[in-house]
């Protein structure tokens, strides 16, 4: 009943936001050719990465393209859903909105997570999803039921990681106000995401599996691409996104007893 | 008696700037803090000593890298989303009548958050030499002075590059966009993420003739004490300038007859 309610309004909330992005079509289309660009760059990166060595991290250059896929894919979503909705928490905190929000019979973190959608990231899922394709081919891995599973498990638990380190962050801006640079601070950390975190130093790789879960979000996933991820690693990544999503939804309601509305 | 006047504006600008970005100190601390992919793209090249095969050693290659995060550091620009937001919010509209070009107003602003950002440059470079103790250098005093005169070249050409993409808001509204895309290239070929010394055959035959390895690659080298060509990379970077400069002015004077106020 209720999920039937959040389907609906759900629904109603693509529609706008996809009229209203709509209408900027050429933006769709510069969007398109950035992404392929910034995937074209990052390969060539690797490729320079890799010009004299045939091993970076103990990953092949094939082995270490699965994770600019898996990398491809998150950042497609991440530019879909996370970044237009979650900017907007900063805006709705500065100028008030936020009471609107939390007058509606609705989840307040379902709102503001879900509002508004960014049509150029799906090419970039696209882009992603093709290069996986291809890398499962020139990797000979052969698709069965129990990977198709896991590796649809420890994406969808990346996703959930994502979600909440950005919801986190933007959750700080009901007491900083002002937290569109800190976002800024995780977009350059995930950069490191691109690259086999065994390729980093020990103090780096102790610093991105503890205090920033990067680890978790794009290699795991690329190690049960190539079938090399033992299971605790697997259950570990699930039990690090139950934990991330259960403390951010915490931590959001913790943060709404300290909101204190503007200009009203 | 101009030149006198226009001194006292741009000064007036410059305090009036600063003291705004001083109210912003935590937002550029983070800010600073987002400039440190270098310093994980030095973490790969020295861990799995990549470096070798390009001639240079550990310590040069970790001096590079420091002066490539400094120079972006200080050639960070983005006129081109601040405009956006004032045209389309219909601010500009007062500037244009005001007795000086509005990329002034930007530019005093790009000024002073430089001069805000000093010292927190200061402090992630002090933490640096602290994990990276053997890496210390001095500078001699002519070499820092050109170093810095091609920095300032450096943020001075992308500046028109953003300012020339900013004019496009005249004719389309969401300009920023454009910018996204051109960030890509400059991001990979300009040296942030790997010393151009690095790049294959094949992109090194056609690089310098563009102007991206004159942004990051060619202070970066100047300043950390690598081998380039100096006079040549002034020249370059100098011509770059005045080849931009009447393209702006074009475009600026095209894009205020076509300008009709939004929001007014």
């Amino acid at each position: 009943m209720n999920l039937r309610k959040y389907l609906k309004v759900y629904k109603k909330f693509l529609h706008t936001s996809l009229a209203s992005e709509l209408e900027y079509k050429t933006n769709i289309l510069i969007d398109l050719i950035t992404a392929i660009l910034s995937l074209i760059g990052s390969i060539f990166l690797l490729s320079i990465f890799f010009q004299n060595n045939g091993y970076i991290g103990g990953w092949k250059f094939e082995e270490a393209l699965i994770i600019q896929g898996i990398y491809t894919i998150l950042n497609g979503i991440t530019n879909t859903w996370f970044n237009p909705n979650l900017t907007e928490i900063v805006k709705h905190i500065r100028e008030g909105t936020l009471d609107f929000v939390l007058l509606k019979p609705i989840d307040s973190q379902f709102f503001i997570s879900l509002k508004k959608i960014n049509p150029s990231g799906f090419l970039e899922i696209m882009l992603g999803f093709f290069l996986l394709f291809f890398c499962i081919r020139i990797n000979q891995i052969n698709l069965n039921l129990s990977f198709l599973t896991l590796s649809f498990i420890t994406i969808s638990c990346s996703i959930c990681i994502l979600y909440s380190l950005w919801f986190f962050i933007s959750t700080t801006t009901i007491w900083f106000v002002k937290t569109w640079n800190a976002i800024e601070v995780l977009r350059s950390f995930l950069y490191i995401g691109r690259f086999p975190l065994n390729s980093f130093s020990f103090s780096l790789r102790v610093f991105f599996s503890i205090f920033i879960p990067i680890a978790f979000i794009t290699t795991i996933p690329s190690e049960v691409f190539l079938g090399l991820s033992p299971f605790w690693k697997i259950l570990l990544e699930v039990i690090v996104s139950t934990v991330f999503l259960i403390t951010s939804r915490k931590f959001w309601l913790f943060a709404l007893k300290s909101y204190s509305s503007a200009s009203s | 008696m101009i030149a006198k006047l226009m001194n006292r504006k741009i000064f007036t600008l410059l305090k009036v700037q600063y003291s705004n970005m001083l109210e912003y100190r935590v937002e550029i601390a983070l800010w600073a803090i987002s400039g440190i992919i270098p310093f994980f793209m030095l973490n790969i090249w020295t861990n799995n000593n990549l470096n070798e095969s390009i001639n240079i050693s550990d310590v040069m290659l970790s001096r590079y890298f420091l002066c490539a995060f400094f120079v972006r550091q200080f050639s960070v620009v983005w006129v081109v989303f601040s405009f956006e937001e004032d045209s389309l919010l219909g601010k500009v509209s007062p500037y244009l009548i005001q007795p000086l070009n509005p990329f002034f107003r930007y530019f005093a602003q790009h000024l002073a958050e430089q001069i805000t950002r000093f010292p927190f440059a200061l402090i992630i470079a002090f933490f640096f030499f602290i994990f990276n103790p053997e890496s210390i250098w001095i500078p001699n005093l002519v070499i820092l002075l050109l170093s810095i005169i091609s920095t300032f070249l450096s943020f001075l050409i992308q500046f028109l590059i953003q300012s020339i993409v900013a004019c496009l808001c005249f004719w389309t509204e969401k300009a920023s966009s454009i910018e996204r895309l051109l960030f890509i290239p400059t991001l990979f070929l300009s040296g942030l993420l790997a010393p151009v010394v690095s790049f294959p055959a094949y992109v090194k035959s056609w690089i310098y003739l563009t102007p991206f390895p004159y942004l990051i690659d060619f202070p970066a080298n100047l300043l950390s004490g690598n081998e380039t060509n100096i006079s040549g990379g002034l020249s370059m970077q100098i011509l770059w300038i005045f080849l931009l400069f009447p393209l702006f002015k074009k475009i600026w004077s095209e894009g205020t007859k076509k300008y009709t106020a939004m929001g007014s």
